[in-house]
């Protein structure tokens, strides 16, 4: 393979062109006759001088240095890193979904409505909910609107006490951000030395100051908060709201629904449970559920039918407003909608209890080597508190950076907060058997280095393109742009 | 772990240091020991007023970011600069590198602080 | 057989005896009876795949798009050209089937891609610094008035009118949960009002956010609305452009802006009913500490390689958790790449050819369309690539009668400003011909 080291800057060459425009047929006029000079850049622009064969292989070559699911296994806890069907890719690629202007009168986009409409419904279902709104872009932002939603509502009672939003300390960076970004205080409740909510510290948290609480269930340590009716009993008697993060859902899809728990707002990651790609980093989108109380809040607009006529509806008695523009992210439900029809009632359940048992088969297989507690039923992935032996000096990060020297993305480190020298790991249902095993085998062969070879950790990765980066100095030091 | 003797030190791993009417605040050897390679440090203005326990500076490394808590109510009367070049200094001496240098508000506060015995006990019994 | 499911009943058998269960139901006894769905989902049976396609090309065959219809519609979302390599490089399964690049070592593609794109926003705005991306111009428009009273600790929003009504909405929706003011100037002859702009501005003002081109397609005078804005030491300019017209008009950051921000739709991102789209935003080294969003630096490694990784982390709410500048986690990964491709791709010398012959047609169909006198300007200011008109037919007239001829009209006016009741929002860029412009007047002129 190559070792292809250029910035695509680096390529410009003046007078290379891609692209031409066709000769206009309109009568040429000078800029200057059209928009006052005042406004008028005269200098050339910053920009590159390139060929189509430049462009070409500069991004090929980067991509070479790329890993995505489609390379290997990719066992990021929390992040579902599922296959992405193809059929997703060209049913979004479709000229009727592609390019379809947002205003266009409605009458135009009928299949557009109804497949927003029949996305509602299906995600309704599958959280036992009252009513979607498809607007948010990704998962925190479906926080934020969740929050929004929950501030919404006591503002409509009259209740302005509520300023707080408990959050348990497992978890994800984005529920206390988001809380905080939403205008509330946050509490944090410590957990049980299992991971799950701690009781007693939820019931001295409650009062008349709470809004809310934002649970994952199951948790990011991958296991069912078996109290969860509990905890809604003594939120709702509080006067609070109950939060679901979906970022877990992948675990109970057709076995259990957050709004039959008693949870008042869910929010789904479709670049997660419902297997649209996580694109190097998005876009996602993050649908919001809610339960009827909250109905009357939803961002507008809503889509709506009457009939064989789907519409979008803006009137909701007290919206809270809009959380982007116009509808939510509609190519990314393109794909989750066609991944929904492909995998079907059946097919979703089947997703639960395939990951469930490839995370249960692969935290068995490593028990013996890596930290984890005894006895435990897990759901969808596993936490692995670092290596077993008495070794501190290889940490997790060691252990990462080794497994890239097998070709694998190795689990999610560091993250829950709670867990020292957290491995978390979430194989999800796409992947085999044969995968598993091999990749539990590396992962003995790693434990088993730690104690003969230690140093082949510390240094590691060794086979990469690039190795260890001065991360410090990345932050010290920003240069966060080419300076030429 | 380095503790100082002349100091006084807080339960966030601060430490104080008084001179006249006037302290010097900084963060101790533990605490730049557990943040890492520190790469930014944000500070206060001068004259900006703080309660006791509140925060008044962060100190930023790669995979972490740490409040500054005042240990003593105070305004604000002098920054030191060259941490904003060169954060490292923490890293290499915390107890000469100070962070801020504040105007007492009330000097019976410093009775609620722990000495540098209380503080190393403290950190062998809970850290 | 389930769909993208590998393991077979005696993979699971084999699975389940390591384990040492009987059944995968014994995997979810920790759900308390009385929560479980003890019923199918209502939903549709698993699907094959010729069946899904079936259905899918149905729905899709429902609608009309911008293949069917001449497209002289805007208002936020624009028929630019899309050169044919930004999909070929954007269907890279390599590039959207990675994940966030946290493991630097393996994902030196995509940092490399958002560095060299966070290289071209900088350059095409005249900024310092600029992010990973953030959702949409309008989110990137709330985000920007979220800094900008991070940094001056103040809490009062001014928003010029002229700013797209969804951005000004999507403002006031986020300002509203931070206890923040929002206050809009308003608009006079399709332009900001200065003097109620120096009326407004109070030593309270945290930022004014302006557009440019606005709403309306007007070029607000940015050079005038800096020196007002600045009087006040502290108070931020913060504006939002288009990145076409950035082929020809000068630089926001040359202009004296302290944020920039703007939707980037129309580098090389397909319409799709609205979304996913981009927002960018960029600012002066001063303030580069308070950005929301991922950021990508350039280092090296042990070896004294160039590589590149995220850095400023501890901004970020992984890190920073309820004290992050923003909550956002995703950016629109795969959408930065496609802006940076049509970027690279259009060049130095691309990108001003489809400005200018976006100004051009856009400039010929407003004289074509005002000619007669049938159709009378809104405005007499300079625009871009878009341009308000009025008539005495109502605006669903003219768009029924314009779409039985597969023309897509423009976007009526008077929802979002009472004022202007038979006014009508024309786009016009560099896709458009000669023909379907004239097609256009022609059909126009026949209303009336």
């Amino acid at each position: 393979m190559r070792k292809y080291n250029k910035l695509i800057f680096e390529l410009s060459k003046p007078g290379r062109r891609a692209f031409k425009l066709p000769q206009s047929d309109i009568e040429e006029k000078n800029i200057e006759e059209l928009i006052p000079e005042k406004f008028l850049n005269k200098e050339d622009l910053n920009l590159p001088e390139l060929s189509e064969v430049d462009i070409i292989r500069h991004y090929i070559n980067l991509s070479n240095k790329n890993y995505g699911v489609d390379t290997g296994f990719y066992p990021l806890g929390s992040c579902t890193m599922k296959y992405n069907p193809k059929i997703n890719e060209d049913m979004a690629n479709l000229d009727g979904f592609k390019n379809i202007h947002p205003l266009q009168p409605e009458e135009t986009v009928q299949g557009a409505l109804k497949l927003l409409y029949e996305l509602d419904r299906a995600l309704c279902e599958i959280s036992g909910m009252d009513k979607m709104t498809l607007q948010p872009a990704a998962g925190a932002h479906g926080e934020l609107t969740g929050l929004a939603l929950i501030k919404a509502y006591h503002e409509n009672r009259g209740d302005t006490k509520r300023t707080k939003i408990i959050v348990p300390d497992s978890a994800h960076g984005t529920n206390p951000a988001s809380a905080v970004m939403a205008g509330f205080e946050t509490i944090e409740i410590k957990s049980t030395e299992e991971g799950l909510v701690d009781i007693e510290s939820l019931k001295a948290a409650l009062s008349d100051e709470v809004a809310g609480l934002m649970l994952t269930n199951p948790n990011t340590l991958g296991l069912f908060e078996r109290n969860i009716l509990e905890i809604a009993e003594l939120v709702h008697e509080a006067g609070g709201l109950l939060y679901y993060d979906g970022a877990n859902a992948n675990a109970i899809l057709g076995k259990v629904r957050p709004g039959d728990m008693g949870f008042d707002v869910v929010h789904f990651n479709l670049h997660k449970t419902f297997s649209t790609p996580h694109g190097g980093g998005g876009p996602g989108s993050g649908p919001v559920g809610v339960k009827k109380i909250l109905m009357d809040f939803l961002p507008a607009p809503t889509v709506e039918k009457d009939g064989d006529r789907y519409y979008l509806n803006y009137n909701i008695p007290h919206s809270v407003g809009r959380m982007k523009d116009f509808y939510g992210h509609f190519g990314i439900m393109v794909r989750a909608y066609a991944y929904i029809l492909a995998m079907g009632r059946d097919g979703l359940k089947k997703v639960s209890e395939i990951a469930v048992l490839n995370a249960n088969y692969l935290a068995h297989k490593l028990k013996d080597y890596y930290n984890l507690p005894e006895n435990t039923i897990y759901k969808h992935e596993f936490v692995m508190a670092g290596l077993k032996s008495e070794l501190s000096e290889v940490t997790t990060l060691d252990v990462a950076k080794r497994l890239l020297d097998f070709g694998y993305h190795p689990p999610t480190v560091y993250f829950p907060l709670i867990v020292h020298e957290a491995l978390m790991t979430e194989p999800t249902e796409s992947e085999s058997k044969e995968t598993l095993d091999e990749f539990a085998e590396v992962m003995i062969k790693i434990a088993e280095e730690a104690k003969s070879n230690p140093e082949i950790l510390k240094e590691a990765p060794h086979n990469t393109p690039v190795r260890r980066l001065d991360e410090t100095r990345a932050a010290r030091n920003p240069i966060l742009k080419y300076e030429g | 772990m380095k503790v100082l003797k002349d100091l006084y030190y807080t339960k966030d791993h601060e430490w104080l240091r008084v001179d006249g009417d006037e302290a010097y605040i900084g963060i101790t050897d533990f605490a730049q020991d557990s943040l890492g390679d520190i790469v930014y440090v944000e500070l206060p203005e001068v004259d900006d007023e703080f309660n006791k326990e509140e925060a008044f500076a962060a100190v930023e490394s790669v995979k972490a970011a740490s409040d500054v808590y005042m240990p003593v109510d105070g305004r604000i009367v002098e920054v030191n600069e060259a941490l904003l070049d060169e954060p490292n200094l923490l890293n290499d001496d915390p107890y000469k590198n100070w962070i801020v240098k504040i105007e007492i508000a009330d000097k019976s506060q410093l009775d609620e602080l722990m000495t540098s015995d209380d503080y190393e006990k403290y950190l062998e019994e809970e850290v | 057989m389930y769909p993208y499911i590998q393991n077979t009943p005696d993979d699971e058998r084999k699975m389940l005896e390591t384990i040492g269960i009987d059944s995968v139901d014994q995997l979810f006894n920790d759900i308390p009876e009385n929560v479980r769905l003890n019923r199918e989902l209502n939903l549709n049976p698993s699907m094959s795949e010729m069946e899904v396609e079936r259905y899918m090309m149905d729905l899709s065959k429902r609608n009309l798009t911008i293949n069917n219809l001449t497209c002289f519609l805007g208002a936020g979302a624009y028929d630019h050209y899309i050169p044919s390599v930004v999909r070929h490089i954007t269907s890279r399964s390599e590039f959207y089937t990675s994940y966030t690049p946290y493991q630097a070592e393996i994902s030196q593609g995509t940092l490399q891609y958002i560095f060299e794109y966070q290289t071209l926003i900088c350059n095409l705005t005249g900024m310092d610094v600029a992010n990973a991306s953030l959702y949409d111009g309008g989110t990137a428009i709330a985000e920007a008035a979220f800094m900008s009273a991070n940094i001056t600790k103040r809490n009062q929003i001014l928003v010029s009118k002229t700013v797209n009504p969804q951005y000004r909405e999507v403002l006031k929706t986020y300002c509203h949960l931070q206890n923040l003011e929002v206050i809009e100037v308003g608009e006079e002859g399709g332009v900001t009002n200065l003097d109620e702009l120096k009326n407004l501005l109070n030593d309270n003002t945290a930022s004014f956010i302006v557009q440019s081109p606005n709403f309306f397609g007007i070029i607000e005078d940015l050079k005038a609305i800096e020196e007002i804005v600045h009087t006040r030491k502290k108070t931020l300019l913060i504006t939002s452009v288009d990145p076409i017209s950035l082929g020809i008009l000068k630089t926001p950051g040359s202009l004296g802006a302290d944020i920039v921000v703007g939707e980037g739709q129309p580098l090389g991102i397909p319409l799709q009913y609205g979304g996913p789209y981009l927002g960018f935003i960029a600012v002066n080294k001063a303030h580069m500490r308070k950005l929301p969003g991922r950021i990508v630096g350039q280092t090296v490694d042990v070896n004294g390689e160039r590589a590149f990784v995220l850095t400023l982390q501890a901004r970020e709410q992984h890190i920073r958790r309820e004290k992050a500048t923003s909550n956002i986690c995703s950016n629109q990964g795969v959408n930065t790449l496609a802006a940076a491709v049509y970027l690279v791709t259009l060049g130095k010398r691309g990108l001003r050819e489809v400005a200018i012959q976006t100004t051009q047609n856009a400039h010929y169909a407003y004289s074509e369309m005002i000619k007669s006198g049938k159709y009378k300007p809104l405005f007499n200011k300079p625009f871009f690539k878009e341009f308000a008109v009025t008539s005495n037919v109502a605006p669903d007239v003219v768009n029924r009668r314009l779409l039985d001829e597969n023309i897509l009209g423009g976007y009526a006016l008077e929802k979002d400003y009472p004022q202007y009741k038979n006014g009508i929002l024309y786009a016009v860029t560099e896709k458009r011909t000669k023909a379907e412009i004239d097609k256009l007047i022609s059909v126009l002129e026949g209303i009336i």
